[in-house]
């Protein structure tokens, strides 16, 4: 190229050019965005269109229990969907990167991806349909002799977290696909010779060399169930607890933009910590996990 | 030797196909006790195929394999006394040097403390001593080929399986681990089975070899059987450097042929197997058989003298050749210069004289591949 023999200024606005729309966009639509809300969440309202800062609004997350239980119960199924979701992409990254070959592996793929063909909210909506206590699901059940009345499905936890196993999958298999893509079959089959069984292959040489792949997917999958709005609030209904309903609430019911901001807030650290702790406890560096997604 | 005892690995007739190819035919033969046995033969003969139905990774279809007398039917891999050292050497980069070694101790229950003592002694006589902490990709590819053999050889197997070890090496480096293999093997007494398409190798470091070909075994002997006896004419070309001369069987006088050429040459052989007058055969006169002279007076007496045109010189320091024309035919043939330094003023063109002892030449008849 021609151009990296120019004066380094001249690159120098190459490359501000070249990413100028992209840094925008993040500019208006993320940091601004937030640099707001901080400012909104600080703030309390004495009387009509007066305010003062304070901290007010995260003392009264602190000190409502309503609130802290919402936002434990947010985070511990969250973390309950992430370990699903994992053991359930497992197998399947595994037959893909592994076992099929060629056009059944794409199909595998297309299998994880059907789930996003359908805009979330129909794909939730059938669901409604499929477990509400006149629905389809319970009506076999009871015809099959397997329960006396039809059972209500919908508003379970177990529900719940069905719903975002499903809808979080597809981010779990693409980076267990191509950790467990690089995993040369050789270091399989020399574990295999030196007698380790399956367990202990799985333990010592599959699940260390995926260990990049395994903490992107459950990162990006964490904080996709823990932002999630719509399955946990249509399948679970009143009883989902979630902590996103909580921010709408405050923001789009009561009103109340200073409550759901410190609340936005909240999450944020939430995510972050997790994924802070997951980095830790997996002794993985940010910047190697980030290329694997 | 005193009883004969169990070999250490027995293979029975056994087959492997894939689809309607069939990589491994009915193949058998025994290595006994504390040798080293190579299995030699082309790209895709059907060595690595056997070699992993003896690891266990692949299931004969039909035979049998026996390691140390036990039928190894059913058996998997992680359950045989047989390591195997991989082509690309799969050592675990997530783990140290150390950890390596004593993996399949682990494996094993050996605990913690005599596991890392074991594997110090297997790396110390490995010549890798306190190489234990450092991580896999700090190694030189030699030391890598070391750590490899030492991952296995600290299980004690009774077979060490390797498939091409040497292959990812450089040239000097791969004469260098030549060396150090033939001096491992002497040291543990191990039964080694070795995979190689380089026959070199296969000569330097075997007690035994077979040549593979097409998934059987053309030969099964010793390196000089095979040199100077080979079998067949696919041994008689693979093993070693050969010119190869077809043509029809002239006369047949007792176990010597006259072979004469497409273009009318006409030279004398010894018939390896039985050859009938007037078949198509082919005759192998090694470049180191055949002797150069100035003039035709000097060769030996009661031998054929033939005469050609230098084409070439060769220079390989003590490999150097000189590649004639025979003066009819234009046959292209090679021969060794001699080490004395004879005919170091040899010159392009020059018309010499040369000749070869019919017993050291064999004859086959053509096409005689064993099916
Ligand atoms: N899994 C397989 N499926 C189908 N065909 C196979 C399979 N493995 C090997 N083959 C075929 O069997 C034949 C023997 O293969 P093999 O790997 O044993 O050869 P090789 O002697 O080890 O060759 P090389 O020296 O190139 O490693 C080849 O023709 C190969 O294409
Ligand atoms: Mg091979």
């Amino acid at each position: 190229m021609d151009d990296t023999a120019g004066p380094a200024w001249q690159r120098r606005l190459m490359v501000g050019l070249l990413l100028a729309p992209a840094l925008l966009w993040l500019f208006a639509l993320i940091v601004l965005p937030h640099v707001d809300l901080a400012l909104l969440s600080f703030r309390e309202r004495t009387a009509p269109r007066e305010f003062v800062t304070s901290l007010a609004q995260y003392r009264t997350f602190f000190t409502e229990p309503l609130y802290w239980h919402i936002f434990v119960r947010t985070a511990v199924i969250s973390a309950i969907s992430t370990a699903l979701t994992f053991l359930v992409a497992f197998p399947i990254a595994w037959t893909i990167a592994k076992l099929a070959r060629g056009r059944a592996a794409t199909l595998l793929f297309v299998v994880c991806l059907i789930p996003f063909w359908v805009s979330e909210t129909v794909r939730t909506l059938g669901w409604m349909i499929l477990l509400r206590e006149s629905g389809v699901l319970p009506g076999i059940l009871v015809h099959l002799g397997l329960a006396d009345a039809p059972p209500e499905l919908l508003y379970h936890d177990a529900t719940i977290l069905v719903g975002l196993v499903y809808t979080s999958l597809l981010f779990m298999v693409v980076p267990l696909v191509s950790s467990l893509e690089s995993l040369d079959n050789s270091l399989i089959e020399a574990a295999y010779d030196l007698g380790a069984s399956g367990p202990a292959i799985l333990r010592r040489i599959v699940i260390p060399h995926a260990l990049p792949g395994i903490t992107a997917g459950c990162i990006v999958v964490f904080m996709l169930t823990l932002g999630n709005y719509l399955t946990p609030n249509l399948l679970g209904g009143t009883s989902s607890q979630w902590f996103t309903e909580q921010i709408y609430t405050q923001f789009i019911t009561r009103f109340n933009w200073e409550q759901g901001a410190a609340f936005g807030f909240l999450l944020l650290g939430l995510s972050t910590t997790m994924v802070w702790f997951g980095l830790k406890l997996s002794g993985q560096r940010f910047s190697d996990v980030m290329r694997r997604t | 030797m005193s009883a004969p005892a169990t070999p250490d690995l027995e293979v029975r007739a056994a087959v492997k196909r894939f689809a309607e190819h069939t990589a491994v035919d009915a193949l058998s033969f025994s290595v006994a006790r504390g040798s080293f046995f190579s299995i030699l033969g082309p790209s895709g003969c059907g060595k690595t195929t056997l070699l992993r139905m003896i690891a266990g990774f692949i299931q004969p279809d039909d035979g049998d394999i026996l390691i140390g007398g036990n039928s190894m039917k059913g058996v998997g891999p992680n359950r045989r006394p047989v390591n195997m050292v991989f082509q690309q050497l799969a050592l675990f980069p997530m783990m140290s040097v150390g950890e390596n070694v004593a993996f399949g101790l682990a494996r094993r229950g050996v605990a913690r403390a005599e596991r890392t003592r074991k594997a110090d002694a297997m790396l110390e006589r490995v010549g890798l001593a306190g190489a234990a902490r450092k991580k896999v990709d700090e190694l030189s590819g030699g030391q890598r080929q070391r750590v490899a053999i030492a991952r296995s050889l600290v299980l004690e197997p009774t077979l060490l399986l390797l498939d091409e070890p040497l292959g990812a090496l450089d040239l000097k480096l791969r004469e260098h681990m030549k060396i150090e293999l033939k001096q491992l093997q002497a040291a543990f007494g191990t039964t080694f089975v070795y995979i190689t398409h380089d026959q070199s190798e296969a000569l330097v470091l075997s007690d035994h070899v077979g040549v593979m070909n097409r998934g059987r075994f053309e030969q099964l002997g010793t390196p000089q059987q095979l040199y100077y006896e080979p079998a067949t004419p696919f041994v008689a070309g693979f093993v070693g450097a050969n010119n190869r001369i077809a043509g029809t069987a002239l006369a047949v006088n007792g176990g010597r042929v006259t072979v004469r050429t497409a273009d009318g040459w006409t030279l004398e052989a010894r018939a390896s197997s039985p050859v009938a007058g007037g078949a198509a055969v082919e005759a192998f006169v090694r470049p180191e058989v055949a002797m150069l002279a100035r003039t035709a007076a000097e060769l030996p007496a009661g031998q054929a003298t033939h005469s050609g045109e230098v084409e070439s010189l060769l220079f390989d320091g003590a490999n150097s050749a000189v590649l004639l024309r025979e003066s009819s035919t234009k046959f292209e043939f090679r021969i060794a210069l001699p080490q004395t330094g004879q005919y170091a003023d040899l010159k392009v063109g020059e018309r010499i004289h040369f000749g070869f002892d019919p017993e050291r030449a064999t004859c086959f008849p053509a096409g005689d591949r064993h099916g």
